[in-house]
C-alpha cells in the first residue's frame, strides 16, 4: 500500500463549456497558482490519469466520448466537475441538445461550482479529490489483496483436495 | 570479471535508478524555477513511479509488457558492460538494441498515435546513432583501446583531444533524453500533437518500467559524458561530476528555451553538426598523432 496522493495526474476534458472554466483550469498551472507543486500533472492521456476533471455540460454528441474516457482510466479514479455547467447543465440546461451536468453520464465525486470557477476553487476541489483518491487507492489495494489471498486459498484447497 | 568490476556493476544496478530519478526531480524543479513556479518536490519522480505501481493494470497489448521488460534488461546490461569497464563499442551496440525494443513496445499496440510516434522514434535512432558511434571511435583513436577501464585509466583528458566529438555527443543527448527541440517522438508533457507519443498506450506498471529504464539510461549517458574527463588521477572524478552537472544544466536550458522542430530539421541539424564537428575532429585525430 503506497501513498498515492503525492502524484495525482489530471485528465482535463472540455464538454460543451464556453471555455471560461477551461481558461481557469489552465490558470491553475501558471506561476501564480502552480498546481504542479502538489505533483499535479495535466496529462492528455486517460490511461495515465487519476483524476478526471470535466468542464461544461454533457450533450448528445460528447456523451459517448466522456463515457469512453472514464472507462479508459485505470482504477482507482476520481471525477471532478468544474463549473456550474458541469455540475448541473447551467445556463445551457434547457437547450435541446444538452443532457445536463457530468453526473448524467458518469459518477461525479467532487462538484466545484462557479461561472467561471475561480482557480482557488478549482485547486480546492482538486485537493479534496486527492484525499478521495488516496482513500479509494487504499480500498483498491485491500480488494486486490483479498482477491490474491482467495486465489491462493483456492489453489491450496485444490492441491490438498487431490 | 575482476572483483572491482563486480562491485561497480552491483553499485550501478542499485544506485543508477536513484541517480536518474534524482536528476529528473532536479530537472523538474529547475525547469519550474526557470518558469517562475515553485515546482514539485525533488522526489516527485519517485512518488509518480510508486503511484503507477499501485494502479489497475490495463494492457492494450499483452506483448507490450514483455517488450518493455526486454528494454529494461538490455538497458541494465548496457550499464553493466560500461561500468564493469568492458568494451565501449559493445556497450553502444547493446544500447541501440535496447532502443529497438522501445520501438517494438510502442509499435505493438497499433494505435494511431503510437504508430506515428514509433516511426519518429526510429528516425531519432537513425539521427543520433552516427554521433554515438563516432564518439566510440574517437575514444579508440585517442586511447588506442575500446576498453572503458583502460580509457578511464589513461593519462590523457579525452575532452582536450576530442572537443568536436564531445559537442556532437551533447547535441544528441537532447534526442536521447527526449528534450526540446528534438523531442519529436515523445516528451515529458502531454498535450502535444501525439498526446504522449510512444508512451500513449503505457499505463500503470508499464509506464513505471519505462520510467525506471529511462533513469538507467540517463545514468549510462552521464557515465559516458564523465568518461570524457576521467583519467588515472582520482581528482578527475570530481571534474567528471562537474561536467555531467554542467551538461545536464545545458540540456534543461535548451529544453526550456527551444520549441520543438520538425523531424527533417532535427535530422539536418544533427547530421550536419555531427559531420562537421565529429568529422573534422576525427580527421585531426587520424592525421596528427
Amino acid at each position: 500500500m503506497g501513498k498515492v496522493k503525492k502524484s495525482p495526474w489530471v485528465l482535463h476534458y472540455d464538454g460543451s463549456s464556453c471555455n471560461g472554466c477551461d481558461i481557469e483550469v489552465l490558470a491553475c498551472l501558471t506561476p501564480v497558482y502552480d498546481a504542479e507543486r502538489f505533483g499535479i500533472i495535466n496529462t492528455g492521456d486517460p490511461l495515465q490519469a487519476d483524476i478526471f476533471l470535466i468542464t461544461g455540460g454533457i450533450n448528445t454528441q460528447n456523451k459517448a466520448v466522456v463515457q469512453q474516457l472514464y472507462d479508459q482510466m485505470p482504477r482507482p479514479k476520481v471525477v471532478v466537475a468544474v463549473g456550474t455547467c458541469a455540475c448541473t447543465g447551467g445556463i445551457f440546461k434547457e437547450c435541446y441538445n444538452i443532457l445536463g451536468g457530468a453526473d448524467t453520464t458518469i459518477p461525479v465525486d467532487i462538484y466545484v461550482p462557479g461561472c467561471a470557477a475561480r482557480p482557488q476553487a478549482i485547486i480546492d476541489g482538486l485537493i479534496q479529490a486527492i484525499e478521495l483518491f488516496q482513500k479509494r487507492s487504499n480500498k483498491h489495494d485491500a480488494i486486490e489483496r483479498r482477491h490474491k489471498e482467495e486465489e491462493g486459498r483456492k489453489a491450496h484447497d485444490k492441491v490438498s483436495g487431490e | 570479471m575482476s572483483y572491482k568490476a563486480a562491485i561497480m556493476v552491483v553499485l550501478y544496478i542499485l544506485f543508477a535508478p536513484l541517480a536518474g530519478g534524482l536528476l529528473e526531480g532536479a530537472d523538474r524543479k529547475i525547469s519550474a524555477r526557470m518558469q517562475g513556479r515553485i515546482g514539485p518536490p525533488l522526489l516527485q519522480p519517485f512518488y509518480d513511479v510508486r503511484k503507477l505501481m499501485n494502479k489497475q493494470v490495463i494492457a492494450v497489448s499483452v506483448l507490450q509488457t514483455s517488450m518493455l521488460l526486454c528494454y529494461l534488461v538490455l538497458m541494465v546490461f548496457t550499464g553493466a558492460i560500461f561500468f564493469a569497464g568492458n568494451d565501449i563499442l559493445m556497450c553502444l551496440f547493446v544500447l541501440s538494441t535496447a532502443s529497438t525494443f522501445m520501438y517494438f513496445a510502442a509499435v505493438v499496440t497499433s494505435s494511431p498515435y503510437n504508430t506515428i510516434a514509433s516511426s519518429r522514434e526510429l528516425i531519432q535512432i537513425m539521427t543520433y546513432e552516427p554521433a554515438v558511434l563516432l564518439a566510440g571511435i574517437g575514444f579508440y583513436l585517442v586511447a588506442g583501446t575500446f576498453s572503458v577501464a583502460k580509457i578511464a585509466n589513461s593519462d590523457i583528458v579525452m575532452l582536450t583531444r576530442m572537443p568536436g566529438l564531445f559537442a556532437s555527443f551533447v547535441l544528441i543527448l537532447l534526442i536521447k533524453m527526449r528534450k526540446s527541440p528534438f523531442d519529436v517522438s515523445t516528451s515529458h508533457h502531454a498535450h502535444q500533437e501525439l498526446v504522449m507519443g510512444v508512451k500513449t498506450e503505457m499505463g500503470a506498471q508499464n509506464l513505471a518500467i519505462f520510467t525506471i529504464t529511462e533513469w538507467y539510461e540517463t545514468s549510462i549517458l552521464m557515465g559516458i559524458v564523465g568518461l570524457f574527463v576521467v583519467t588515472s588521477n582520482p581528482l578527475s572524478y570530481v571534474g567528471a561530476i562537474l561536467l555531467c552537472a554542467a551538461v545536464y544544466f545545458f540540456l534543461i536550458i535548451a529544453d526550456n528555451a527551444c520549441a520543438r522542430v520538425k523531424w527533417t530539421q532535427m535530422l539536418q541539424i544533427t547530421w550536419l553538426f555531427t559531420l562537421f564537428a565529429s568529422g573534422v575532429n576525427l580527421l585531426i585525430l587520424m592525421l596528427i598523432k
